[in-house]
């Protein structure tokens, strides 16, 4: 396995947000964690991240154990969380953004890695000067998943990418995803959007009020759909209001 | 030169300092509303080695300087574990102990004050204030500099980007304390004099408001800032007198006109801080004026190329 985590707790003070979680991700798979809000989702990627300490249970990475381990260790050793809500540096132009993914980097195949997301990802190419904050919200997505991939990781943790983006560019945002998966990166795809989510997974964790509920292929998941949607609360294809349709 | 106009100089090149002090935490998303405290920090260090070591001037401002680095370092620990507004409460507290701890010691003159042996000339504090600012803007294009706006666009991305934003905020805090501590050393060479009324809050208040009016995401935001609050208050001085003086001239009245009291300076003053923070929020100088600026530059250069 290259991601093992096995009996991860996660406290903010009373409340209880990731309990007993046990989840692995193979090399090369993708594994999809679903979940309606407050599911934990969230908490659960800032503790495999290690910007949450967990309270207890372990995390291993790669034979590792990266429990106690800072952001900067796991970046270092190959994972990467694209954040929830594009957050991208807004302030920042797109190559300085970029820059920000390979900071710990000072290698000389930086600038060979650069390259390749401009090159994966021409939209950003021709905006390499703008300031982030005037892309669309599609192109903010894809600067976001871009500066994850110019630290090559092997695995990425995808946090909700699809929120508030149109249908159209959800289509591309999961292709994009098999496509990173076929070039032999590892991903944890956390989102609500079930449907798609599932049509690109080989496994998936159902998570509920911060507990793994269901565990399951994505096939039989997918087949089983009065049972996730008992606990994704049915509506899975409605983006949250104020983000309708209004992003390309 | 006159000493009004040498005066003048010494005083824009020290807040030039004294601004890039509090911005370098600004820069990182921290606002610091403690300045004066850093400042006195690095003035009464200088004061106190010179009156009573006679230490030469690059010794006392050097060791002021340092006293003031390492107390932004040491009070970041505890002043970085509050945000927002309370942060601001925090260094403005900061500044107030400061204030308390002269005040109440006979080291330090206590309310009367320290004499300055040793004096600067004018272009001491202009060079240094030149070299600063080369500093700053050379910070600003580093990898330090870029992970320092990245903490402040988003703390917690930058944390998973493997930066170490807490580190970067100290040092923040570090680097600003020595900068202010360095504006309070020249302060006291070039004036001679040190009293702690000097380094009260509205001092703290007016460096925060250089830096935010100048504009917080370039390291011209501070020197526009700086420059245009500190000789604004000059310009009126000599343009307020003709202002009514043209004003009665067109209201008709005869005879010679008493210059219009002091105190209108300040009120002008506080109509164009309102004005800049609704027209410019952001401040004077943004990155896209930079960038448009330099961007024209870039294409009449292709242009001329072509």
């Amino acid at each position: 396995m290259l991601l093992d985590v096995k009996g991860l707790d996660v406290r903010y003070g009373r409340t209880h947000a990731v309990k007993n979680v046990n989840l692995s991700v193979a090399e090369g798979e993708i594994v999809t964690v679903l979940g309606a809000n407050g599911a934990g989702k969230t908490s659960l990627l800032r503790a495999l991240q290690g910007a949450v300490r967990p309270a207890s249970g372990t995390i291993s990475y790669d034979g590792h154990d990266l429990s106690r381990a800072s952001p900067a260790a796991r970046v270092s050793s190959g994972m990467m969380l694209v954040p929830e809500g594009r957050q991208i540096f807004v302030s920042m132009t797109v190559h300085e953004n970029l820059q920000m993914g390979v900071y710990l980097r000072s290698d000389r195949d930086v600038a060979r890695d650069l390259d390749a997301v401009y090159d994966r990802f021409p939209n950003l190419a021709e905006r390499r000067d703008m300031k982030a904050s005037v892309l669309s919200g599609g192109e903010q997505q894809m600067l976001a998943i871009g500066r994850a991939l110019v630290g090559r990781p092997r695995l990425i943790m995808l946090d909700e990418p699809s929120l508030g983006l149109s249908p159209l560019f959800v289509a591309r945002l999961f292709d994009l995803i098999v496509e990173l998966n076929k070039s032999g990166i590892s991903i944890l795809l956390v989102e609500q959007n079930t449907t798609m989510a599932l049509d690109v997974a080989q496994r998936g964790y159902v998570l509920e009020l911060g507990k793994v509920v269901i565990e399951d292929s994505a096939a039989a998941l997918s087949k089983n759909t009065a049972l996730t949607e008992a606990y994704l609360g049915g509506g899975n294809e409605e983006p949250a209001p104020g983000f309708t349709g209004t992003q390309a | 030169m006159s000493g009004y106009w040498a005066g003048i100089l010494t005083i824009l090149a020290i807040n030039i300092i004294f601004a890039y002090g509090i911005f370098l935490p600004v820069a990182t998303g921290q606002l610091n509303l403690g300045g004066a405290g850093f400042q006195a920090i690095g003035a009464y260090g200088a004061a106190f080695l010179s009156a009573s070591f006679a230490l030469p001037v690059p010794v006392t401002i050097g060791v002021g300087m340092l006293v003031a680095g390492i107390t932004g370092y040491l009070i970041a620990f505890p002043l970085l574990r509050t945000r927002g507004v309370y942060l601001v409460l925090a260094t403005f507290a900061f500044a107030e102990v400061v204030a308390g701890l002269i005040l109440n010691s006979d080291t330090f003159g206590g309310a009367m004050g320290l004499s300055v042996p040793a004096f600067i000339d004018w272009h001491v504090a202009v060079i240094a204030a030149a070299v600063v600012t080369v500093f700053v803007f050379y910070l600003m294009s580093t990898r330090f500099g870029l992970t320092m706006r990245a903490a402040h666009d988003d703390e917690v991305v930058t944390d998973l980007m493997g930066v170490n934003v807490r580190g970067v905020q100290v040092a923040g805090f570090a680097i600003g304390g020595a900068l202010a501590g360095l504006a309070g050393g020249l302060y006291a060479h070039s004036f001679n004099f040190v009293e702690i009324q000097s380094f009260n809050a509205l001092v703290s208040i007016y460096v925060l408001l250089y830096v935010l009016l100048g504009g917080t995401q370039t390291a011209w935001g501070p020197l526009a800032g700086a420059t245009f609050f500190t000789l604004l208050p000059e310009a009126l001085r000599t343009v307020l007198p003709a202002l009514k003086s043209s004003i009665y001239w067109f209201a008709g009245v005869e005879g010679p006109v008493a210059a219009p009291d002091d105190s209108w300076r300040f009120v002008i003053l506080g109509a164009l801080t309102i004005a800049m923070m609704v027209l410019r929020p952001e401040g004077l100088i943004t990155r896209t004026l930079v960038e448009r600026i330099s961007f024209r530059r870039s294409n009449t250069d292709k242009g001329a190329l072509a």
